[in-house]
C-alpha cells in the first residue's frame, strides 16, 4: 500500500511517500516561481530514491498554500488536518502541534489518533513566520543557519520593536550602528519570534505534549526561544520541514480502498 | 518668510517634531510662523533635532538663547535635548491642523513614516478621541517607500504615477508590506505594469486607512497631515473611499503651513501656551 503527500508550501515544495504507514523517502524542492514545478520536481526525486515509479502510488493527497497547483492529487487535506495527523504520527503523546513556517504559523490541538480538534494561525503578518528571521538575518549580515547558534551566546536580549518586519529592520540597523552585541540582537529577535508565536498557541490553550514542527523548527535559537518562553518541553521530529507532506501521506493512506 | 523682525516681537517659541522618517522644526514669533525646516531624521533622534533647529535658525540672526520655549514632539520626542517639554504628536497634529485650516477641522488623518493616526478634535483643535497604528507597516511612509523601492520609482513620483492606470486595479489582497511585496514581485511577472501595481498597493493602503478612519468617524472639515499628505495617489483614493474631499492647503511653500510640519507647529503653539503661563504665574 503505497500512499504519498504533497505539501506545496510559499517557499518550497515537500512530498512524503509512506508504505503501510512507513516513510520510504521524502524530498524538497524551492518554488521560486513555479509551485506547480517544483512540486513534479520533488515528487519525481521522492519516487526516485523510494525505487517505484508513478503507477506504483495508490493514493496522493495535497494540503499547503499552494495545494490546488498539485494537479496530480487524488485529494487535499487542510494544513491544520496535515499537521494533527503528522503530530500524532511522530509523538503518539502529542495533544498540540505547532507548525511555524515560511509565510504562515499554525496551532493545533489533536487527539491520539491524530484528529484535529481546534487550530488557530497567524498568515497576515509576517513577523510570526520564518520570514522574519530571514530578513532579520539579512539585516545584521548574519547566514540563516548561522543566526540561532549566534543567539545562544547572549545572556540577554537588545531592545528592539519587533511588532513589524519592516519596522525591526530600522531598528536591527540602529542597534548595529550603536554597537550592541551581535548576540543579543539575534536572541532579541529570536525572543520576538517567540513571543508573536506563544501569544498566538495561548489563544488555543496548551496541552502536552507539545510537538514542534515547519522549517523553523530547524532553527536552535528560534527552538530555545521558544521553550524558554512557553515554559514547556517542545517535541520535534527528525525533518520537521516534512510534516505536513507526512500528514499528507498518512491521509492519503487511510483514504486507499 | 514674512517681512517681520524677530526682534520687535513678545515671544518666540519653537516646535521639533522628531519623526521616524523626517524631521520638523517650525520656529514661531507671536504665534506667526517665522521660519521652518524640514529634514530626514538620522540614526539619532538627538543629532536629528539639533540640525533641523539649526537649520530653522540659520539666516534669520536668531539664536538658541532667544527662543523662550521648546516643545519636542513625535516619535523621538523623548530625545529632543534642548526641549522645555515633550508633549505627544497627537495632540500636537491636532493643535497644528486647527491652526494650518481653522476651527472647521474636525477629523485629521496623519500618516507618518512609521505610524498612522486618524484623531477627532474640537474647533480649538482638542483632541477628543484617536486611533493609532503604530504596530504594522501597512498603510504607513515606509511602507510606501518599500513598494517604490522595489519598483525603482523614486517615492516622490510614486502619487500621479499610481493615477496613470486606465481602471482602479483591485487592491493586493496581503495587509503585512512584506507579504505584498512578494505579492507585487509575482504580478510583475504576470505582465503587471508597474503603474498597475502601484496603483493595487495603494488601493489597499487607502482601504487600510479609511478602516481607522471609520472607526474615530469621519467628520467635516477633513484634513491629511504627514509625509503621505503629499502623495496624490493615497490622498484621491481616499477621498474616492470616503467620499469627502480633504482640504486643501494653497501656497504651502510659501506660508510654511506645511500638512508634513503639521505637528511641529502644534509643538511650537503649545511652546507659546506653556510660556505664556508661566509669565502670568
Amino acid at each position: 500500500m503505497i500512499a504519498a503527500g504533497i505539501d506545496i508550501g510559499t517557499q518550497s515544495a515537500k512530498v512524503a511517500i509512506l508504505k503501510g504507514g512507513e516513510v520510504l523517502s521524502r524530498s524538497l524542492a524551492l518554488c521560486g516561481f513555479n509551485p506547480k514545478e517544483a512540486a513534479e520536481k520533488a515528487f519525481k526525486e521522492a519516487l526516485r530514491k523510494a525505487r517505484l515509479s508513478f503507477d506504483n502510488v495508490e493514493h496522493i493527497t495535497a494540503t499547503g498554500a499552494g495545494a490546488a497547483k498539485a494537479t496530480n492529487s487524488d485529494s487535499t487535506i487542510s494544513m491544520v488536518g496535515a499537521d494533527a495527523q503528522a503530530g500524532a504520527y511522530f509523538f503518539p503523546s502529542a495533544r498540540t502541534v505547532i507548525d511555524v513556517g515560511a509565510e504562515e504559523a499554525r496551532a493545533v490541538s489533536c487527539d491520539e489518533n491524530g484528529n484535529m480538534l481546534d487550530f488557530v494561525l497567524n498568515s497576515r503578518c509576517a513577523a510570526g513566520a520564518g520570514t522574519f528571521i530571514e530578513a532579520m538575518a539579512r539585516a545584521l549580515e548574519v547566514e540563516l543557519e548561522e543566526l540561532g547558534p549566534l543567539s545562544l551566546k547572549a545572556e540577554k536580549a537588545s531592545p528592539i520593536n519587533a511588532s513589524c518586519v519592516i519596522f525591526s529592520e530600522s531598528d536591527v540597523v540602529s542597534l548595529i550602528h550603536r554597537q550592541e552585541p551581535k548576540p543579543e540582537i539575534a536572541r532579541a529577535i529570536y525572543d520576538a519570534m517567540a513571543d508573536r508565536i506563544s501569544s498566538m498557541v495561548h489563544r488555543l490553550g496548551i496541552k502536552p505534549h507539545v510537538v514542534l514542527v515547519g522549517g523553523v523548527a530547524k532553527d536552535v535559537g528560534f527552538v530555545t526561544s521558544l521553550k524558554r518562553k512557553l515554559h514547556t518541553e517542545l517535541l520535534i521530529p527528525e525533518g520537521p520541514v516534512f510534516a505536513g507532506s507526512v500528514g499528507a501521506a498518512l491521509t492519503a493512506g487511510k483514504r486507499i480502498g | 518668510m514674512p517681512g517681520r523682525d524677530w526682534k520687535d516681537v513678545d515671544i518666540i517659541t519653537a516646535g521639533i517634531d522628531v519623526g521616524s522618517v523626517s524631521s520638523k522644526a517650525v520656529i514661531m514669533t507671536d504665534g506667526e510662523i517665522y521660519s521652518w525646516s524640514i529634514l530626514r531624521t538620522g540614526s539619532n533622534s538627538a543629532d536629528s533635532a539639533k540640525k533641523v533647529l539649526d537649520w530653522t535658525l540659520e539666516g534669520t540672526g536668531l539664536k538658541l538663547d532667544k527662543i523662550a520655549c521648546i516643545v519636542g514632539t513625535g516619535y523621538g520626542r523623548v530625545n529632543v535635548p534642548m526641549a522645555n517639554k515633550a508633549i505627544t504628536e497627537i495632540a500636537c497634529h491636532a493643535k497644528g491642523a486647527n491652526y494650518i485650516w481653522g476651527p472647521t477641522v474636525r477629523t485629521i488623518l496623519d500618516v507618518g513614516g512609521q505610524d498612522v493616526k486618524a484623531i477627532s478634535c474640537d474647533e480649538n483643535g482638542r483632541v477628543t478621541s484617536f486611533l493609532m497604528n503604530d504596530k504594522c507597516a501597512a498603510g504607513t511612509g515606509r511602507g510606501m517607500e518599500v513598494i517604490a523601492g522595489l519598483l525603482k520609482i523614486p517615492i516622490e513620483e510614486v502619487g500621479e504615477m499610481s493615477l496613470t492606470v486606465d481602471k482602479e486595479p483591485d487592491p493586493v489582497s496581503s495587509t503585512c508590506v512584506v507579504f505584498a511585496k512578494s505579492e507585487a514581485v509575482g504580478l510583475l511577472h504576470d505582465g503587471w505594469s508597474k503603474e498597475k501595481v502601484l496603483g493595487a498597493y495603494m488601493h489597499a493602503m487607502a482601504i487600510r486607512m479609511c478602516e481607522l478612519l471609520k472607526r474615530v468617524g469621519v467628520k467635516k472639515d477633513f484634513v491629511i497631515t504627514g509625509g503621505q499628505s503629499k502623495n496624490i495617489g493615497i490622498v484621491t483614493r481616499i477621498e474616492n473611499i470616503l467620499g469627502v474631499k480633504r482640504l486643501p492647503v494653497a501656497d504651502w511653500e510659501e506660508t510654511g503651513l506645511d500638512p508634513m510640519a503639521a505637528g511641529a507647529i502644534g509643538a511650537a503653539l503649545f511652546a507659546e501656551a506653556l510660556y505664556s503661563k508661566s509669565l502670568k504665574r
